[in-house]
């Protein structure tokens, strides 16, 4: 059964509260929510950012001085899973595809507006009791991946905590992703093909069929995992005859996947920012498209390379290696493509073309050192060490949030109307970058030295380049103050931006800025070219 | 035209004699203390190199981009409407799957060499008396090597520590002592959570995992103490959690294995 909701009716004015307060609201308009996402993330990423800099205190010496050493374990779980479940995965998913998809689309909301609340509504109540588990009996300390038989064997308060609140954001996961699939195939304008879509579209697609096939397999290997705690169960537990390594195979069955969950979404904003600002088409639209349906493919059979080093025979080795290599492929087409789209361009070198550049160059190092980690022979001698962390942080971080950034001062002018300062975009653009190659790149070579991961203590001869990741982390700290004050002063003060200060074509910059309710005043006009520029301005002329 | 051409060759072949001197003489890797680490270096070497050159170019076409085509304050108007290039996007298809399909096979031919390709099924009959599955990490040992092999050692690790357990010699060590140049053959099984074993200077690792043994087979090259580190989460004191490996001259590797040496002892 299906109930058709007209959004004129759900948007009822004596049920949706006006101005600000409609932020805090259960609001049913997808702009209000893909702001709620955002504003939501990037204070979790606050807390996440503290929860860095306590580590990189830490590691500032070869003794483990600062805090105890439980509470060390506690700290890396928490930035771990606040980083992935409440920033990164909430802000590209949830906040730009909510605020975005409608508009390229053509469709004045998203395809089930309540069920689109509910989801985001999930993130603030398991936020909160995540950080409150530390609180408790003390948070979950066996990491992000919750190995058993360690995540048995810890205090079990913060460790149920933090099954239900990954189990709670897993849920609100898979509503979005169910959202964007249903809006992008069902509610596209009458006239306009799936060809014809901007690539965040696409990537949204492909990320939203991640998220739904891979989802699913978290919460059942996390339920389970919260029997083996709670009721004595043996699924996992080797003391019961649990095997320990089937929960790795169930957990990076979501997991990997999930790491593209975490940079398909961005790959698909930069292809929106960059042709706009180096005013040329995306380059290659077709192949694009077929890359990120070939990383979907591929994401779903490389799991097993997070497990060379368990137990896993020779030849499940050698296929996820080749496996994970290929998808170096289709990765590879989308950067040189980027790269094409530049070339030949009329570039504006602003804040936002600045951090998609440090994207482009940042992932590409961190894709350069996945490819040598998917080799197992050179995987075996650097898993669980810091070359893990620095290429991971490489993608996330130097990748998807230099993105973040960069679509903060792309869409800024569209969501609030006025202009991001130029000068501190700059200026947070350049600590940042700084900051972040400080802080990761030297850990690359501490993790071929023979410093593991997650250690509160070290050996000593490493404590000259931990100082200076650790200054690379104070550099990252530093960088969020230009930016949270060019944000609060330009939404007040800032420069006026009319409804399309870049001049771009697609959907979301035909209206008016900030966009009224329904999206447009009249019809929703039909793109066919989001990326025409040059070829425009030629027919204008 | 043809100059535009002999820059752009004069630039990629910088590119790549900056990589190929970079990958050579620039050492990130620590001491070769093992048969397996100047096999690991010599990937390690070639990834170096093909890393380096992919991401200079990558590095220098985005800079120049942005130098180059930067938006003039004269200039109004959009840059050129190219849409894509068929035959240069087939080109950086089928070159990066070949390069990333060679790569593949060459670390194929590394791990063979590193013999993590070998099958060990009769192992397990001999390292252990009931037939349980046994789990392979690396192993430089064929089957008949390993059974005429007399350094074989039980390994168990525990919250945080290794134990190290030498059946000839009926006694546990918290240091492993092994003579140089013989290969060694360990049988690993943790008594609590996952650990893992790993000597950056032999460029080895294998998870030790509860109620699931694993094998790890190693041969040392090179005299000295090397740290054994665990590489996996296990607890608290997970940072702490090392113990060394003694390599030493096959003398004084009996000597010390003598004065260890406990007598059978008959219930």
């Amino acid at each position: 059964m299906t109930i058709l909701i007209d959004p004129q009716k759900t948007n009822n004015e004596s049920l949706q509260p006006k101005g600000w307060l409609r932020y805090f609201s259960f609001s049913l308009d997808h702009k209000v929510i893909g702001i709620q996402y955002l504003v939501c993330g990037f204070l979790f990423y606050l807390i996440g950012g503290t929860l860095a800099s306590a580590i990189r205190i830490e590691l500032a010496s070869p003794m483990s001085d600062f805090m105890p050493r439980d509470v060390y374990n506690q700290v890396l779980t928490l930035h771990g899973t606040i980083m992935i479940f409440l920033w990164i995965v909430p802000v590209v998913n949830g906040a730009f595809g909510n605020y975005l998809i409608p508009f390229y689309v053509g469709a004045r909301d998203m395809a089930f507006p309540r069920l689109n609340a509910v989801a985001f509504w999930l993130i603030p109540p398991s936020g909160l009791m995540l950080v409150a588990s530390y609180f408790v009996e003390g948070a979950a300390q066996a990491g992000w991946t919750a190995y058993p038989p360690l995540s048995i064997t810890t205090p079990q308060s913060g460790q149920i905590i933090w099954i239900l609140s990954v189990l709670l954001l897993g849920g609100s996961s898979i509503f979005g992703g169910i959202n964007f699939i249903a809006t992008i195939i069902k509610l596209r304008r009458p006239g306009l093909k799936l060809m014809q879509l901007p690539m965040y579209c696409w990537a949204m697609l492909g990320t939203s069929l991640l998220v739904v096939l891979s989802t699913p397999v978290l919460a059942g290997t996390l339920i389970l995992l919260s029997f083996d705690i709670i009721a004595n169960t043996g699924f996992f537990n080797p003391v019961l005859g649990g095997n320990v390594v089937v929960y790795q195979h169930l957990f990076w069955f979501y997991s990997h996947p999930a790491v593209y969950i975490m940079v398909l979404p961005a790959f698909g904003l930069v292809s929106e920012i960059l042709p706009v600002h180096a005013r040329k088409p995306l380059f290659g639209y077709t192949t694009m498209v077929f890359s990120i349906m070939g990383i979907v493919v591929l994401g779903l059979v490389v799991w097993a390379h997070h497990m060379f080093t368990s137990g896993t025979p020779p030849w499940m080795r050698l296929f996820f290696t080749i496996a994970t290599a290929f998808i170096a492929v289709p990765t590879g087409i989308k950067f040189f493509n980027w790269v094409a789209t530049l070339w030949g361009g009329k570039i504006s070198i602003n804040s936002a073309m600045l951090f998609s550049c440090g994207f482009i160059i940042n992932f590409v190092f961190g894709g350069i050192t996945g490819v040598a980690l998917a080799q197992v022979p050179f995987d075996i001698h650097v898993h669980d060490t810091y070359f893990v962390v620095a290429h991971f942080h490489y993608i996330v971080y130097g990748g998807t949030v230099f993105i973040i950034f960069s679509s903060i001062y792309h869409w800024f002018p569209k969501v609030i109307g006025k202009m991001l300062n130029e000068k501190l975009g700059i200026l947070h653009f350049i600590i940042t970058f700084i900051g972040f190659n400080l802080c990761f790149a030297p850990q690359h070579w501490l993790g071929l030295n023979g410093m593991p991961r997650r250690v509160a203590e070290y050996d000593p001869q490493f404590q000259f380049v931990n100082q200076i990741s650790s200054l690379g982390a104070l550099l990252m700290a530093i960088s969020t103050i230009p930016f949270l004050i060019n944000v609060f002063l330009s939404a007040r003060n800032g420069k006026n931006a009319g409804d399309n200060p870049w001049n771009a074509l697609t959907p979301e910059w035909l209206t008016s800025s900030p966009p009224p309710v329904e999206n447009w005043e009249g019809e929703a006009p039909l793109v066919k070219e989001p990326y025409g520029y040059g070829k425009q301005f030629s027919e204008q002329k | 035209m043809l100059n535009k051409n002999i820059y752009l060759i004069l630039i990629i072949s910088l590119v790549f004699a900056i990589s190929f001197w970079i990958g050579f003489n620039v050492n990130l890797l620590p001491a070769e203390a093992s048969i397996n680490a100047p096999i690991y270096d010599e990937l390690f070497k070639i990834l170096f190199i093909i890393g380096l050159i992919i991401f200079i170019g990558m590095t220098i076409a985005v800079i120049y981009s942005l130098f180059k085509f930067r938006k003039r304050n004269d200039q109004i108007g959009d840059g050129i409407a190219l849409e894509g290039n068929l035959s240069l996007e087939i080109v950086w298809t089928i070159i990066p799957s070949i390069i990333v399909l060679l790569i593949g096979l060459y670390s194929y031919n590394i791990y063979d060499r590193m013999g993590g390709m070998k099958e060990l099924n009769h192992n397990h009959e001999m390292m252990s008396s009931n037939s349980e599955k046994i789990w392979a990490g690396i192993s430089q040992n064929s089957d008949n090597e390993i059974a005429i092999n007399n350094l074989s050692i039980e390994v168990s690790a525990m919250q945080f520590a290794f134990l190290f357990n030498y059946p000839k010699g009926n006694f546990i060590s918290g240091e492993l002592h092994v003579p140089v140049d013989q290969k060694v053959s360990m049988k690993m099984e943790s008594k609590d959570v996952i650990h893992a074993f790993w000597v950056p200077e032999f460029r080895i690792k294998q998870d030790i995992i509860p109620g699931q043994p694993t094998i790890l087979n190693f041969t040392p090259t090179k005299v000295g103490k090397y740290p054994i580190i665990c590489a996996e989460l296990c607890g608290p004191y997970h940072g702490g959690m090392r113990a060394s490996i003694i390599v030493e001259e096959e003398s004084d590797y009996n000597e010390w294995f003598n004065k260890n040496k406990k007598p059978e002892v008959n219930l």
